[in-house]
């Protein structure tokens, strides 16, 4: 187990803007690898495509991730995220490595570790930490793949937690805090947030939980169909450092949804949108200057205590992100008065 | 003030819970998720703002029909919109339930029924899973009646969970138990108070804590008179939500506004629930009969029944307590008697089992029950003197008629039912050893022993306990035990007794008993001398039963929809040319004549709905109620004179013929003769039974010709203006006539569906000659052609209704109105197709599989779903 600078996280976050980085994918797909380049010399020998596994490349190209992870912190990031989005057995899968998703889980964390700590070295007055990054899965527990089956399920509960134990059994020593991220189905995170305090149970000692959801459109909802306040219901048990929304949306979508869980959430609130809607060809064109403009008067509002980049967002995002907010003041959560919550879809709250 | 105006108070749906709703609970056992869906929908669309839902039955697996139905859920915007209340009393179920549900929910419930560490290991669950719970007040000792007991439960729970495991506080939602008042038993006529100052206890002590609590169990010593029980209910309500009850389990379409209970009622049933005076629960019962099913009058004091003979005045004092003249009564049956037991078993007996009966069908409620244990055994006691003078003449020493050893199982609680048994079998000169509540196998096993019991009785009201019972079934018989086994309590079934229990007992009976006065019955039989033929029969009847069961369960094969339709029926079309009607198109008949119609009335189903049982005009001369039946038929008659005469009701009938061909399994239709223009298409389903050599697989488009034949279509309805009537009927207090109305305008229209086949046949199809047939005749389906209806089992789909009004011109032209579930409106109304061929018959389709399903849902161009959901109830298949 390293040394962990997360006290020193949570002192600094009531004083500035903690910066999280921007999109790991959008930089490693610049490098325009080869499926060589993926499988590079380990797995050489692999039979089936790797392509496309950005995770992978933690062990077949690790400068790159390396690179990545040094560019994010250079701009100013105080967290990175562990390259390990999809590293769960259920989503290696896909890529017939399911046998080889703890190795992987575990090159992302102490890849981003090692970066982590030269930083700090580097520049003791700004330590900075590692989030170990738990993806949404490619299977999901409240939605069937068969249209004309509604009551199927792909996979259960219990096989959800198993993956997700697994991954964050494997990073639990090299990582700062775990960052449950793009919950588009919120019994998936139901079930990561089960899983993560089994690892608690098992390893005799708790990480900081950072949650955040994914509003997929307009409509303000989640892909399975619970807007903001029922989100928040539905995990608010796992008492996590902070809540946010990602991925999805471009800042300006996002920030209504953002505006109302500030309001209703008594921890921190963490958004890091899409650098916009990608453009016709997919790509996402929105340049650092626009991207800062939008975001950094939530910091100046009082609405967010972290702020990064998804989808999109390179280094250069992060730095005008960053110098947007220098002099804000963070937002102050507000104080909560318990009371029954529950939600379904939507929120249900019993009053007085 | 009404209990409304509180916004803050919490209405939990209660009907999709298979131990409340035996709809609901048929739904789920037959695999009818479709419709158990719209249980929930519906609830939510009348304004639940929770759902509970309870999978707990013996005959179910609840983990499956939790996981199975919450997953629908999931699939449902909205229903899943609201939170979910997941409602076991088996730990496994409720985690299975966690697993599914996204959104936060509530556990109902948790409790530390067997101990801290069970409690807080649940506890620590649900929290994990993210979910509140709720917490029942109950402790190793068992369920906490007074308020000091609730309060401490609470106090105690509420201190582990936040200083334990650091629940949050504000997840906790207790209930305190809502016991049944008002039963007849002293001690329980304090519970509601005792409610109520639980929750006040709980609200200034325990902060954040919510209070829930299963309204329906205040009232459940007045089942079947809903009136009194919603007046309880919103009484019940009016007091505990200030007293800080946050939420309950409701119907909530079925709650009166406490201001609009006529005020006596109100003040007896608010003495009943404030236990304000000692006589109460009699009060309300002496007022309770006025207000079942409305607007009844009080019973008169009656005293004519003192003129009657004395066994039938025995009866009356049983049926309605009444102990004044009891002792008097006795003494004359005793005279008259040659042995005082004979009093007992006779007049006695037969006054029980009427009150058995009575109770059985609802008419009689618990506390007056009670009461007529109290007058037997008072009447019983009279004899006692001379029945030990007897024995003490004859040498006998054995007072009892039997012993039983009678529990109410581990894990539960509930034993109002069994105290009725054991009072009702005390005073029938059974001698009870009552072990109480929550008593484990092996206690009442060796008490059993000890006892040398004649008989054991368990009891039990919540799910758990059926498995309980089946575990104490199964040790009486590897313990080589010999005594029969009686059944009873309110989740017990015959159908879970054949099924679970009796095979597991080989070595005597084990009977499941219906309610508490028919213990006796049961009793006498199986300890009296030809105990052995009862027991027979009763095997021989439980081996049905599981049949029966076992039937609704094992799915039949069926034929692959292509080899069903290699052997679809080929009527004689060699030489046969389908004749022509004489005109196409369609024809209304305004203000059609009754008269007509009264001709064709087919009786014998009109009786059924009376209860009286046999085929017209017989019934008329039968030995049983043939003086009832006759009274009815005049009544009939008189008001049919009434509905013609006086048009109480108009007429009217639409038929149509179009240009038909037969199209594989559906009939096409055109809009000439020409049959160059489409006009619709009828589709029909075709039998996928297996049938035996010579036999075929029929569909309704089988009657219909390749080329040149017609179909018909019709829609006749005796029941414009019949709303109204009978409502005016109820509203004037007479339901006889509102009753005996409505089963006449449904007679009408039956016949007249009947007469205007006959005219299609002889005139406006006109393919009929000859003789007019006899109503026997008709009624037994012996002329050419059919009428087949849609939803019937020729064509089990409503939906084609939709084509055939269509083609009638709906409700304008037929003055007949689609339900949105495609019932007719008015009720006294039918419609169906004609079809003309001397071989086509009458069949019903039967239960069909997928593959005919999905073809039939392409062709009639409906979803999938929507075409599974009309036709659930034939699916051979869950369509889940």
């Amino acid at each position: 187990m390293t040394h962990t600078h997360w006290p020193d996280i949570e002192a600094a976050i009531h004083n500035r803007i903690i910066m999280l980085d921007g999109a790991m994918g959008t930089m490693l797909q610049k490098h325009k690898f080869t499926e060589e380049q993926f499988k590079g010399e380990a797995y050489k020998d692999w039979p089936s495509l790797l392509k496309g596994n950005n995770d992978l490349l933690s062990i077949t190209q690790p400068d790159a991730v390396r690179g990545v992870h040094a560019k994010f912190f250079a701009a100013g990031a105080d967290m990175i995220e562990t390259n390990t989005f999809n590293a769960t057995t259920l989503s290696q899968a896909d890529y017939n490595l399911q046998d080889h998703a703890d190795t992987i889980a575990l090159a992302g964390a102490k890849l981003a570790r090692s970066v982590a700590d030269e930083w700090t070295a580097r520049t003791p007055h700004k330590p900075r930490v590692v989030l170990g990054s738990i993806g949404p899965l490619s299977k999901t527990l409240s939605l069937s793949p068969k249209v004309e089956d509604p009551g199927y399920r792909e996979v259960d509960f219990d096989a959800v937690v198993a993956t997700y134990r697994a991954q964050m059994s494997v990073m639990f020593d090299y990582v700062d805090a775990l960052l449950i991220e793009t919950v588009f189905d919120t019994l998936n995170a139901k079930a990561a947030i089960f899983a993560a305090e089994t690892v608690f149970k098992d390893k005799g000692r708790k990480l900081p939980i950072l949650i955040s959801g994914t509003i997929t459109d307009r409509s303000g909802r989640t892909l399975s169909g619970q807007t903001t306040e029922a989100f928040w219901a539905s995990i608010a048990h796992a008492r996590p450092f902070a809540v946010g929304l990602n991925c999805a949306l471009g800042a300006d979508e996002m920030r209504p949804y953002i505006h109302t869980l500030s309001k209703i959430a008594g921890c921190h609130i963490m958004a890091f949108p899409n650098a916009g809607l990608p453009n016709a060809f997919g790509e996402y064109d929105q340049t650092p200057q626009t991207m800062s403009e939008q975001v950094s008067p939530w910091a100046h509002e009082g609405m967010v205590n972290i702020l990064g980049g998804c989808c999109g967002s390179t280094p250069e995002h992060i730095r005008a992100i960053a110098d947007g907010v220098t002099d804000a003041t963070p937002r102050i959560a507000p104080v909560i008065t318990p009371t029954l919550r529950l939600s379904g879809l939507e929120p249900f709250t019993l009053a007085g | 003030m009404s209990t409304t105006t509180r916004a803050q108070f919490v209405n939990i749906g209660e009907r999709t819970n298979v131990s409340g709703s035996a709809k609901f609970k048929r739904l789920i056992v037959d695999g009818d998720y479709e419709a158990a869906l719209s249980v929930a929908r519906d609830q939510v669309e009348s304004g639940a703002q929770i759902i509970d839902i309870n999978m707990d039955d013996g005959l179910l697996d609840g983990v499956e029909a939790m996981k199975t139905y919450l997953n629908l859920i999931a699939a449902e915007p909205d229903i899943s919109r609201v939170p979910i209340m997941i409602d076991s009393s088996k730990w496994s179920v409720i985690e299975a339930g966690l697993k599914c549900v996204q959104g936060k929910a509530v556990v109902n419930s948790i409790s530390m029924k067997e101990g801290e560490k069970a409690f807080l290991e649940h506890a620590e669950l649900v929290r994990r899973y993210g979910a509140a719970t709720v917490i029942m007040a109950f402790d190793e000792e068992g369920q906490a009646a007074t308020a000091d007991h609730k309060f401490e439960i609470c106090e105690r729970a509420y201190n582990l969970l936040i200083k334990e495991i650091d629940f949050p506080p504000e997840d906790i939602i207790f209930d305190p138990n809502i016991f049944a008042v008002a039963t007849g038993i002293e001690e329980h006529n304090d519970y509601a108070v005792a409610f109520f100052e639980a929750c006040k206890r709980i609200k200034a002590n325990l902060p954040y804590a919510r209070i829930s609590g299963g309204l329906s169990n205040v009232s459940f010593a007045f089942r079947g008179n809903n009136p009194v029980r919603e007046a309880m209910h919103s009484v019940f309500l009016y007091h505990a939500i200030p007293a800080g009850l946050d939420m309950a389990i409701v119907n909530a379409g079925q709650l009166t506004i406490y201001d609009d209970i006529p005020k006596e009622l109100r003040e007896h049933v608010e003495d009943v629930i404030l236990n304000r005076r000692d006589d109460a629960t009699d009060r309300l019962l002496d007022i309770a009969d006025k207000y079942r099913g409305g607007k009844r009058k009080a019973r008169v004091v009656d005293t004519k029944w003192r003129d009657a003979d004395v066994t039938s005045r025995l009866s009356h004092a049983l049926v309605h307590g009444i102990t004044k003249f009891i002792d008097a009564d006795t003494e004359e049956a005793r005279l008259a008697s040659e042995r005082p037991l004979h009093v007992i078993e006779g007049p006695l007996m037969s006054g029980m089992n009427r009150v058995g009966d009575l109770f059985g069908a609802g008419k009689m409620f618990l506390p007056q029950v009670v009461k007529s244990a109290r007058v037997m055994k008072q009447a019983v006691a009279h004899l006692m003197p001379f029945m030990d003078a007897e024995k003490e003449e004859m040498g006998t020493t054995h007072l009892s008629n039997g012993k039983i050893v009678m529990a109410t199982v581990k894990g539960d609680v509930h034993d109002i039912g069994k105290n009725i048994v054991g009072v009702v079998l005390q005073c029938n000169g059974y001698e009870v050893i009552d072990l109480g509540v929550m008593v484990p196998c092996d206690k009442i096993l060796k008490a059993a022993k000890e006892h040398n019991a004649d008989l054991i009785g368990l009891s039990g009201l919540i799910t758990p306990s059926l498995d309980e019972m089946v575990y104490v079934a199964n040790e009486m018989q590897r313990l080589d035990m010999k005594m029969p086994l009686l059944i009873g309590g309110a989740t017990t079934s015959k159908t879970h007794t054949a099924v679970k229990i009796e095979p597991g007992y080989k070595n005597n009976a084990a009977i499941y008993v219906a309610d508490a006065s028919r213990a006796v019955g049961v009793m006498s039989k199986l300890l009296g001398d030809t105990s052995q033929n009862y027991i027979d029969g009763i095997r021989t009847e439980y081996v049905r039963v599981r049949d029966v069961h076992e039937r609704g369960q094992v799915k039949k094969k069926r034929l692959p929809l292509a080899q069903a339709r290699a052997n679809a029926f080929k009527p004689n079309f060699k030489n046969y040319t389908p004749p022509k009607p004489t005109f196409l198109g369609r024809k209304v008949f305004e203000d059609y004549d009754l008269n007509l119609a009264r001709a064709c009335i087919d009786w014998t189903p009109f009786f059924a709905t009376w209860e009286l049982k046999g085929r017209y005009p017989a019934i008329l001369d039968n030995n049983v109620y043939g003086e009832a039946a006759r009274d009815l038929f005049k009544d009939a008659q008189d008001m049919l004179d009434n509905i013609i005469n006086n048009k109480w009701v108009t007429a009217r009938a639409t038929i149509g013929f179009w240009p038909a061909t037969r199209n594989g399994d559906d009939i096409t239709l055109f809009t000439d003769d020409t049959r160059t223009e489409h006009l619709a298409e009828f589709c029909t389903l075709r039998q996928q039974m297996i049938k035996t050599e010579g036999r075929s697989n029929f569909a309704l488009s089988d009657f219909v010709a390749d080329s040149g034949d017609y179909i018909g279509g019709f829609c006749v309805t005796a029941g414009l203006g019949e709303e109204g009537r009978a409502q005016a009927f109820k509203d004037g207090g007479d339901d006889y006539n509102a009753i005996l109305f409505q089963a006449l305008t449904d007679r009408l229209a039956e016949a007249m569906a009947e007469h205007m086949h006959e005219r299609v046949r002889r005139e406006f199809w006109g393919y009929e000659s000859g003789d007019t047939f006899t109503s026997e005749e008709k009624i037994a389906e012996k002329y050419q052609g059919i009428r087949p209806a849609p939803g019937y089992p020729a064509q089990p789909d409503h939906t084609e209704k939709h084509t055939l009004f269509k083609l009638l011109g709906g409700k304008e032209v037929t003055g007949v109105e689609l339900t949105e579930s495609l019932a007719m409106w008015p009720a006294s109304s039918v419609s169906g197709m004609y079809f003309s061929h001397p071989d086509s018959i009458y069949f019903g389709v039967g239960k069909i599989e997928k593959d005919q399903v999905e073809d039939y849902a392409k062709r009639k161009d409906m979803s999938l779903y929507d075409t599974q959901r009309w036709l659930a109830p034939i699916l051979n298949y869950n369509p889940s």
